[in-house]
C-alpha cells in the first residue's frame, strides 16, 4: 500500500533491488516473546525490504509487533528464525559484540522524544555519535553542517533541556544520520509533538532519507504524517501487510 | 573520555558532593596516618634507631612486656658472639624511671625516662649531635625530645626514691622514645646499679653487674641470624627487632586500633564510591540503553565511567590530602604524637584511590546488564 504524497521523488525503481544495493531486507522473520503459556508471537513470518533512499512507515495498534520489528531490524534482538540483511550483511546470527558493531556502522536510531544525552549540547550529541562509532569527523557528516541542514545550527550550543520537543527530534535525526548509516530506524518520532511539529519532523525525515540515500523505517501511530512516506505497511498481530 | 568529561562538568554538583565525601575521608586518612606514624615513633623510635637486628631475651620470655620482664646474664652475649651469622652482640639494659631534672635556672622539672644501658664504645652506644659521647659513669645522652621539654645539656637529673644523680652530657639530636617515654642512654654499669635499686652509697647486691634486659644482636652484613640456633646455644628466647616492638608498652593496642580505624575508612571509601556509581548507573539506565543502542560497546561505557571515577577520586583525594597536610602540620607543633612521613601518606593515597576504583568497578558492572532494547519505547 502506498498512501499520500511525499516531498521527494519515490524510489520505486530502487526498491526491487534492495538486496543487491544495500538497505534493509527482512526475510521470513519470526520472533516469540515470553515462556510457556505466556508465549506471544511478536513477529510472524515477516518480510520487508527497504531500498536505500526509501521511506517506509509501519502503522498498527499497540502490541502489534511494530517495536519488535524495529528491534530485530536494529540488531537489538535475535529472531527465532529468518534473516535480516543490513546493507547486504546478514546480522541474524551475529554475536552481541558483532551486533553492537553493526549498530555502530550501519544503523541510525531516532527514538521517541529524541532520547538525547542530557549532558551534551546539540553539536556534541553528533560528535558523540561519531566517537561511539569510532569515526573521525571526515568519515561521517560534518556535525555542524548537518545540524544546520536540519535547521538546528542556531541551537548548536544548547543542551536537551533547553530545546523544545521538535528541536530535540531534529537533533536526534541529525545524530542518527551523522555516521552515514545504511538504515535509519525511527521509533514513534511524533509521539510527543503537536500536529504542526509532527509534520515538520516527518517532512525532515523524508527529505533526509532521500538526501542521504538511507533506507528508513518509521514506526508510528500518527496517521496524519503518512503522506510523506514512500510506502505505508500495516502490522497486525505480528504480521506485516501492504 | 568524550562523554565522561562532559558529564563531570554537567553534573558537577553531584560529582562535587561525592568528591567532597572522598576528600573528607582523605583528610581523616591523613590525620590517622600522621597519628599512627606519631604513635609508632613515640612508642618504638628508641628501638628503631638502635643498630640492632634482634634481641635475645631470657629463655621463655613472651613478647608482651619482654623488656620489663626479661633478665639475662651478660655472659650470654659471648655465646651469641660465637655464632657465625652474628656480627656483634652486646648486653642491653632497659627500664623506665621517674626523675626530676634541675635546670640551670634552678627550677625542677618532673621527667620520665626510658633508661637504655649500653656499654660505652659498643655498637649500641649512640652518636651525638651535640655535647659529649657516652662515657662518664653519671653522664646521660638524651633524646632531642628531652631538650625540647626544657632540659639542657649540663642539667642534673635525679632519680626519684634512689636519689641517683645524672648529668645530661649530650643529645642524639633526634626523637628516641620508648613507650611514649623519652630515652636516655647511660653506661651499662650505672644502669645495673639503678636496676638493682642501689642509690648513692648503697651496697649493690651480688650479681647485679652481671644482669641486663636482653642481648642486642647485630647480623653480619648481608646475613640473617639463625635465631632458633642461637637461642639453643645461648639459652635465650630471641625475636627480631620488629617483633620486639610489640614488647613496647601499649604499642600493639595502639597500632592495631588505628589500623582498624584506617581499614574501616578505606572500606567506607570504597563503599561510598561504589554506592555513588551504582546509583549513578541506575539513574542513567535509559541513557545507557540509548548509547548501547547506538552501538557503544560495554568496554566503551565502562571505560568512560572508570575515567570519571579516576578523575573524581584523584582530585578529591589530592584536595583532601592537601587539607589534611595543612591541618596535620599544625598538629606537629602540639604535644600530640603526630608525624607526617611521605611513604605512608603516598601509600594511603594510592590505597584510597585504588579501593575507590575497585568500588566503582564493582558498581559499573551493572552496565553489562543494561539492555539496549530499553531504548525503544516511551520510557523517557
Amino acid at each position: 500500500m502506498t498512501t499520500g504524497s511525499s516531498t521527494s521523488p519515490r524510489p520505486v525503481a530502487r526498491r526491487a533491488d534492495a538486496k543487491e544495493r544495500g538497505g534493509l531486507l527482512v526475510e521470513g522473520v519470526t520472533l516469540t516473546l515470553g515462556d510457556g503459556d505466556a508465549t506471544v508471537t511478536a513477529l510472524d513470518d515477516v518480510h520487508l525490504d527497504v531500498a536505500p533512499g526509501e521511506f517506509v512507515a509501519i502503522v498498527g495498534p499497540s502490541g502489534s509487533g511494530k517495536s519488535s520489528l524495529l528491534a530485530v531490524a536494529g540488531a537489538l534482538t535475535t529472531p527465532d528464525s529468518g534473516r535480516v540483511l543490513l546493507d547486504g550483511v546478514d546480522i541474524s546470527a551475529a554475536s552481541p559484540r558483532e551486533k553492537a558493531r553493526h549498530r555502530r556502522e550501519r544503523i541510525g536510531f531516532v527514538f521517541q522524544s529524541g532520547n538525547l544525552i542530557p549532558a551534551l549540547t546539540s553539536l556534541d550529541q553528533l560528535r558523540f555519535a561519531l566517537d561511539v562509532a569510532g569515526k573521525r569527523p571526515g568519515d561521517g557528516h560534518d556535525p555542524r553542517k548537518l545540524l544546520e541542514r536540519v535547521g538546528m545550527g542556531h541551537r548548536a550550543g544548547h543542551r536537551p533541556h533547553q530545546l523544545s520537543g521538535g528541536e530535540r527530534q531534529r537533533v536526534g535525526i541529525a545524530r542518527a544520520l551523522v555516521t552515514r548509516p545504511a538504515v535509519l530506524l525511527v521509533d514513534e518520532p511524533t509521539a510527543a509533538l503537536d500536529r504542526a511539529r509532527s509534520d515538520d519532523i516527518v517532512t525532515l525525515l523524508a527529505h533526509e532519507t532521500h538526501e542521504s540515500a538511507v533506507a528508513t523505517v518509521m514506526v508510528t501511530h500518527d496517521h496524519d504524517v503518512l503522506g510523506h512516506c514512500d510506502r505505508v505497511l500495516s502490522m497486525v498481530d505480528g504480521r506485516l501487510t501492504e | 573520555m568524550f562523554l565522561a568529561w562532559r558529564e563531570l562538568v554537567f553534573a558537577r554538583a553531584r560529582f562535587g558532593l561525592m568528591g567532597g565525601v572522598v576528600a573528607l575521608i582523605a583528610i581523616l586518612v591523613v590525620l590517622l596516618s600522621g597519628l599512627s606514624t606519631g604513635l609508632v615513633n613515640d612508642g618504638v623510635s628508641g628501638l628503631q634507631r638502635l643498630p640492632v637486628t634482634a634481641f635475645a631475651f631470657a629463655e621463655g620470655t613472651k613478647t608482651d612486656s619482654a623488656f620489663s620482664r626479661s633478665t639475662v646474664n651478660v655472659d650470654q652475649a659471648e655465646a651469641w658472639k660465637e655464632r657465625q651469622d652474628v656480627g656483634d652482640a652486646a648486653p642491653f639494659g632497659n627500664m623506665l624511671i621517674n626523675a626530676k631534672a634541675t635546670t640551670s635556672a634552678g627550677t625542677q622539672v618532673p621527667i620520665d625516662l626510658a633508661l637504655f644501658g649500653v656499654e660505652p664504645g659498643s655498637f649500641l652506644a649512640p652518636a651525638v649531635s651535640d655535647g659529649a659521647r657516652l662515657g662518664d659513669p653519671d653522664g646521660l645522652v638524651v633524646s632531642q625530645t628531652v631538650l625540647d621539654g626544657g632540659v639542657s645539656i649540663g642539667d642534673t637529673i635525679v632519680v626519684d626514691r634512689l636519689g641517683t644523680r645524672f648529668k645530661v652530657v649530650g643529645t642524639t639530636g633526634d626523637q628516641r622514645t620508648f613507650g611514649h617515654v623519652d630515652v636516655a642512654y647511660l653506661p651499662l654499669r650505672t644502669w645495673q646499679q639503678v636496676h638493682a635499686g642501689a642509690g648513692p652509697g648503697d651496697e649493690v647486691r651480688d650479681g647485679a653487674y652481671e644482669e641486663a634486659t636482653a642481648i642486642a644482636l647485630r647480623a653480619k652484613d648481608g646475613d640473617r641470624i639463625d635465631l632458633s640456633g642461637g637461642d639453643a646455644a645461648a639459652g635465650t628466647t630471641s625475636m627480631t627487632l620488629e617483633d620486639s616492638f610489640s614488647a613496647s608498652p601499649g604499642y600493639s593496642a595502639e597500632t592495631s586500633t588505628l589500623m582498624l580505624i584506617q581499614v574501616f575508612l578505606y572500606a567506607i571509601s570504597a563503599l561510598v564510591v561504589g554506592t555513588f556509581f551504582t546509583v549513578w548507573t541506575i539513574q542513567r539506565k535509559h541513557e545507557l540503553a540509548v548509547i548501547r543502542a547506538m552501538g557503544a560497546s560495554t568496554g566503551y561505557l565502562m571505560r568512560d565511567t572508570m575515567i570519571q571515577a579516576t578523575v573524581i577520586l584523584t582530585v578529591s583525594t589530592a584536595v583532601g590530602f592537601l587539607l589534611g597536610l595543612g591541618g596535620g602540620t599544625l598538629l606537629t607543633t602540639t604535644p600530640m604524637p603526630f608525624a607526617l612521613e611521605v611513604a605512608p601518606l603516598v601509600f594511603a593515597a594510592l590505597l584510597l584511590v585504588g579501593l575507590g576504583l575497585a568500588g566503582a568497578a564493582a558498581a559499573v558492572g551493572r552496565i553489562v546488564r543494561v539492555d539496549p532494547l530499553a531504548a525503544l519505547g516511551g520510557q523517557r
